[in-house]
């Protein structure tokens, strides 16, 4: 049944309802191994709900999943998730160490421990986003960014294959954005596939190869050239493109615009 | 127990050390038997401060007051079909009922319009009042004291009937039952340690990688259950709710990682029952209530003085205000800028 060369993500006709309002609608996808694709689209477009939904977190109303070929639920050992930073409790009696560690949880038998071979990658993993001399803190006592990179590190030492990412770039700094950005062009050159969230319209078009252009339906999904054009955007943002289009206009990435909407 | 040598007239007894400290270990009978009382303590704090740190970073403290009133038409229906308090169906019937209630509550907030709390406040006392009425019902004869049931008499344990395995006195029920359960808790979060963290920390890690996440939350619940069961004889209902929360609030004044608060139930469920006993017996109350106000004073003394987030450190950080905030930028600042 399934072919060898089975797609790291296809999504048929998913649709997601909230208490009977539709959320999402009709999504149809797929996404090739080794890419990097964002996903963008206005606030409450469904953006994370699409995610959430892959992850099994929401439940679907109609359509299907299928990870690597097999139902979701299946592939999950291969799927690394990075939740949005609200979603954990930042309290938690835990150490940056602890929480990167977890990642190896997978690849740890039952009743065993976890071995020097699982704490060695789990400080390589660290280490790569510049947080191994914060190990043994509480995660609580992070910034923000750090915090970002701490999931970050933790889906590292998942040793996943697809990874799906809920605006890792949220609220951090222009360099952890630059050393993040940097990791998943790594990831992606490994022949991962990624798949992000991503709300700054400004940098989409430099950070990605592929994009998904969401808003409660799929607008469009492709190559970044391919996606990235006023036409699609404005179907995207819809009544926000006046917004949109000054966001667009301070991007360097997006010129042809600025003459457009602001001839001089 | 010894006599009360209490003079009434004041509203705080006077304080005689060698009434408090001494006599009670003066004689064997004396010696025996507060030393049941004391171990019973100690069982009773480990098993719930064990337990309760894992509930209490669940963001559950309060499940724990559910179960601990959910079981009581366990309790009920055992004693009911069996006419007597046999102690298995007794276990059987609290921890079928606690964890139908925990199971209702985690229903009624995933299917109704309910709000957590309100589930969990509708749930509960509804078993409760079945319960209730079950005893008043059929439990005519029954020797169930509604006062024992909700504050508990850690100072009458003694008085049990004792177990004996083989021939082999084994000491009074409810201590060798708490002593099996705290065996069986130590056993679990040792042995679950790093599922239990995984779920109780991030739930959707927990199931990419692959773990029953529900069938771990079940059987901490059903641990839970198995815990209030056996110290509710000594401390009741009510008051075994403080002993699961307490131990693991006042540790993480003092430790930032779950192992060293795991570790810390320990010596605390020494100073809980000793100082409890001590406290109950220079004030002349009862012992469980006792416990639960030295372990309110832990609480204040840890809030007052712990290294985390202790008024004192803040306030001594509020002087420093300068230097201080400056180490705490300078050192963000190097490492964001790698």
């Amino acid at each position: 049944m399934n072919p060898p060369d089975s797609k790291p993500l296809e999504i048929h006709d998913l649709t997601v309802a909230y208490h009977r309002k539709p959320v999402l609608y009709g999504i149809d996808l797929e996404i090739g191994e080794g890419t990097l694709t964002g996903i963008i689209g206005p606030n409450g477009a469904g953006k994370s709900t699409l995610i959430k939904t892959i992850m099994g977190m929401v439940p679907s109303n109609g359509g299907w999943i299928r990870i690597f070929g097999k139902p979701a639920k299946k592939s999950f050992a291969r799927v690394g998730y990075v939740p949005q930073r609200e979603s954990v409790d930042w309290d938690f009696p835990v150490s940056v160490l602890d929480v990167v560690l977890m990642g190896r949880y997978g690849h740890v038998g039952w009743l065993k421990r976890v071995g020097k071979k699982d704490r060695s990658i789990a400080c390589e993993c660290l280490e790569k986003v510049n947080m191994l001399p914060f190990a043994d803190r509480q995660i609580g006592k992070l910034s923000g960014g750090q915090q970002q990179r701490v999931f970050l590190a933790r889906a590292l030492a998942q040793e996943s294959d697809l990874y799906l990412m809920d605006e890792p770039l949220a609220g951090v700094d222009a360099v952890t954005e630059k050393t993040i950005i940097e990791l998943l062009r790594d990831l992606r050159n490994q022949g991962k596939t990624l798949l992000v969230v991503h709300h700054d319209l400004s940098t989409a078009k430099e950070y990605f190869d592929q994009l998904i252009l969401l808003n409660m339906r799929l607008v469009a999904v492709g190559e970044v050239e391919k996606t990235f054009t006023r036409d699609l955007l404005q179907k995207t943002y819809g009544g926000r493109l006046t917004i949109f289009t000054e966001v667009a206009g301070q991007s360097a990435g997006v010129k042809e615009y600025d003459k457009e909407t602001h001839p001089s | 127990m010894s006599a009360n040598r209490q003079t009434k007239e004041t509203f705080i007894p006077d304080f005689d050390p060698i009434d408090t400290f001494v006599t009670p270990w003066s004689t064997h009978a004396e010696i025996a038997w507060n030393g049941q009382i004391v171990t019973m303590g100690i069982l009773v704090c480990l098993a719930c401060g064990l337990v309760g740190s894992f509930i209490v970073v669940r963001k559950l403290a309060l499940m724990g007051d559910a179960i601990s009133h959910g079981i009581l038409p366990g309790l009920a229906l055992a004693f009911i079909i069996m006419k007597s308090w046999a102690l298995f169906p007794m276990f059987f019937g609290a921890c079928v009922a606690g964890l139908l209630c925990s199971f209702c509550i985690e229903w009624l907030q995933k299917k109704s319009i309910l709000k957590p709390d309100a589930a969990l406040g509708v749930t509960f006392t509804t078993f409760f009042a079945f319960g209730v009425l079950l005893i008043a019902m059929y439990g005519g004869n029954a020797h169930i004291d509604a006062e024992c049931l909700l504050y508990g008499e850690i100072g009458l344990i003694p008085l049990a009937e004792s177990l004996s395995l083989g021939g082999v006195d084994l000491g009074a029920r409810p201590i060798v039952s708490m002593f099996v359960v705290t065996v069986l808790v130590i056993i679990s979060v040792t042995v679950f340690y790093r599922q239990l963290m995984v779920t109780s920390f991030d739930f959707t890690l927990a199931k990419t990688l692959g773990l029953p996440v529900t069938l771990i939350h079940y059987g901490l619940m059903l641990l839970l259950a198995l815990t209030i069961v056996s110290s509710f004889e000594a401390v009741g209902v009510i008051l075994v709710i403080s002993m699961l929360i307490f131990p693991s609030v006042t540790a993480n004044f003092f430790f930032r990682r779950m192992p060293a608060i795991l570790f810390c139930s320990l010596p605390l469920s020494f100073v809980y029952s000793i100082g409890g006993f001590f406290l109950a017996r220079w004030l002349d109350c009862t012992i469980a209530g006792a416990m639960v106000l030295v372990a309110s004073l832990c609480f204040a003394l840890g809030w007052a003085f712990g290294p985390n987030g202790g008024l004192a450190w803040q306030l001594l950080d509020r002087l420093n205000d300068k230097p201080g905030n400056k180490n705490a930028r300078s050192e963000g600042c190097a490492v964001e800028g790698q």
